[in-house]
């Protein structure tokens, strides 16, 4: 039974230092689900990450993942940090860095290829994951001077290249412009379903990815829940966990806004110039 | 140099032959072969680093070290490699990584490197006299190396390449990407110090033959010429050790049959040669659109 579960926090607290970030949640997520979650900034969205990963014990509750306790899994784990796009100047090709996702933390330096026939096949490796977020054209460049898209989508083939479970993925559509969110939201959504990952994508805006999920976690007023996305962007469901009166819109071409929550909505803030 | 300048017959083989008739060229040749490996190497990471001014800072620190052994009448190995492995710590303390892992704290490093700068200048007029010294101290001196430096530059490049090989690859995750290294459990704190030390040794090796002042030569331009041309790590450090060796071996002969100083040539060599490669991949790039995105 277990073994069609990627994760389940039970009656479960998260706190940093004195503060409690959220408690009492509880939540499951099945495997080769895609998952967003989502809620206002500070609510805990990346304090569930830290806690799948072992990295922040509960403080209360129990956290079960891919079958082991949080953190006993890691080595099954693809993790995308918030980020980090990469200096202009930056002399190494995409590949490299793809690259350094399957070996990076070996001792040593790589035999060249030629010599090796596990260089050659961490190469093959390397340009099948690349291959598979369509980045095949431009990752023989440096990093440094491709777009905020392309890089993004080499950071998520680095996730992959080790052929993980599951898939953490920290805001990866932050610094990217609204056709990018959805492109690269399409292709998680794909590499999910054809490889079987389960994904938790921490998002601010769920618009770019509402058609691709199958379930969300939302975060605020120190409380979490989970659900299908229309169950639980609804006022009901949302006006419960704020604690004030909260409307959710839909837009004539079926995008969601959240309205009347305590801070202003994410989604139409303005970006501070992050795509390079 | 010598009073009397060797004439260049513009016959390879005699030229060579002249170039290794006295064993204080041979060793001199041998030296700049072993720093021109070492320098080339470690100096692609310090570029990939951006820990250019962490490199400068060391090299400006070998100075007082010279000067101070040589004013307590010790070997100056001893004061090159001694006060840059004490400047590279100092160094990793201060460089509080940030998120990306890499030493930000530049006005403080700026802040030791004048100290250190003063303190030489100490050092000198203590001891002194001979201005010299003081010259192939900041500018070096290929002319002078003994057979046991030579020997003590040999060992000391062995155990930093070894180190560099064992540590190579965690050392580019960490400095290409610090948060996912750090996530995937890579010690990027050890690693940054780690390669201070590394840097220290080679900083301190260079500046036995090429002065304090004229380490870049051979740490900075080689590497960034070879990240201009290419950004694959394997044969980016292949082509840094390349140009390091060919920069130090034809300033060493020009110099030899030349009037100016070493140090000049193995500077303009390396200068040339990066200026080369920048207006060459400037006339090779028709695209200027390539920077919108």
């Amino acid at each position: 039974m277990s073994e069609e579960v990627a994760v389940r926090l039970e009656e479960a607290s998260a706190h940093r230092g004195a503060h409690t970030v959220w408690s009492g949640v509880d939540l499951t997520i099945g495997r080769g689900e895609f998952v967003a979650v989502l809620g206002p900034n500070g609510s805990g969205k990346s304090t569930l990450l830290d806690v799948v990963l072992g990295l922040l014990p509960l403080g209360q509750g129990r956290a079960t993942v891919l079958g082991r306790r949080a953190g006993g899994a890691n080595a099954r784990i693809g993790y995308l940090p918030q980020r980090r796009s990469f200096d202009s100047g930056t002399r190494i090709r995409g590949l490299d860095v793809v690259r350094l996702g399957l070996d990076g933390t070996r001792w040593g330096i790589p035999l060249p290829a030629a010599l090796s026939a596990s260089g050659r096949a961490a190469r093959r490796r390397v340009d099948e994951v690349v291959e598979l977020v369509g980045a095949g054209p431009y990752a023989g460049r440096p990093i440094g001077a491709l777009s905020g898209g392309e890089q993004q989508r080499l950071l998520i083939a680095q996730a992959l290249v080790r052929r993980p479970e599951m898939l953490l993925l920290d805001e990866p559509l932050d610094s990217l412009d609204l056709s990018n969110q959805g492109a690269v939201a399409g292709l998680v959504q794909r590499i999910c379903d054809s490889e079987g990952v389960t994904v938790l994508l921490v998002a601010h805006d769920v618009n770019p990815i509402l058609g691709y999920l199958d379930r969300v976690v939302y975060f605020a007023g120190g409380r979490g829940v989970e659900g299908a996305p229309r169950e639980v962007i609804d006022d009901a469901t949302l006006s419960r966990l704020y604690g004030a009166p909260i409307e959710v819109l839909e837009t004539s071409d079926g995008r969601l806004v959240v309205v009347g929550t305590p801070e202003p909505p994410a989604h139409h803030h303005p970006r501070h110039g992050h795509e390079r | 140099m010598s009073a009397e300048l060797a004439a260049l017959s513009w016959n390879p083989l005699v030229d060579l032959e002249q170039l290794t008739a006295f064993p204080f060229m041979i060793q001199a040749l041998e030296a700049g072969t072993i720093v021109a490996v070492m320098a080339g190497a470690i100096g692609w990471f310090m570029v990939l680093r951006r820990q250019t001014f962490a490199g400068h800072t060391l090299s400006v620190i070998a100075f007082p070290g010279a000067a101070g052994a040589t004013l307590a009448g010790l070997p100056l190995a001893f004061g090159y490699f001694g006060a840059c492995a004490l400047a590279a710590l100092a160094l990793s303390l201060l460089a509080r990584p940030g998120r990306d892992g890499l030493g930000g704290e530049s006005a403080a490093i700026g802040t030791v490197q004048a100290f250190g700068l003063g303190l030489g200048f100490l050092f000198v007029s203590l001891y002194s006299g001979q201005l010299t010294d003081l010259e192939s101290l900041l500018f070096g001196t290929f002319l002078g190396i003994t057979a046991t430096q030579v020997q003590t530059l040999l060992w000391v490049a062995l155990v930093a390449l070894a180190a560099l090989a064992l540590i190579g690859r965690r050392l580019l995750f960490a400095s290409v990407d610090a948060a996912v290294a750090r996530a995937r459990g890579l010690p990027i704190r050890a690693l940054a110090t780690a390669f201070l030390l590394l840097l220290g040794l080679a900083v301190a090796a260079t500046a036995e033959i090429t002065g304090a002042l004229l380490v870049f030569a051979l740490l900075v331009t080689p590497a960034a010429t070879a990240q201009r041309i290419t950004a694959r790590p394997g044969p980016g450090l292949a082509l840094s050790v390349a140009l390091a060796l060919a920069v130090t071996w034809l300033g060493l002969g020009i110099a030899y049959f030349s009037p100016y100083p070493v140090g000049f040539w193995v500077t303009s060599l390396s200068f040339g040669l990066y200026v080369a490669v920048r207006c060459g991949a400037h006339l090779a790039r028709p695209r200027p659109a390539e920077a919108l995105s």
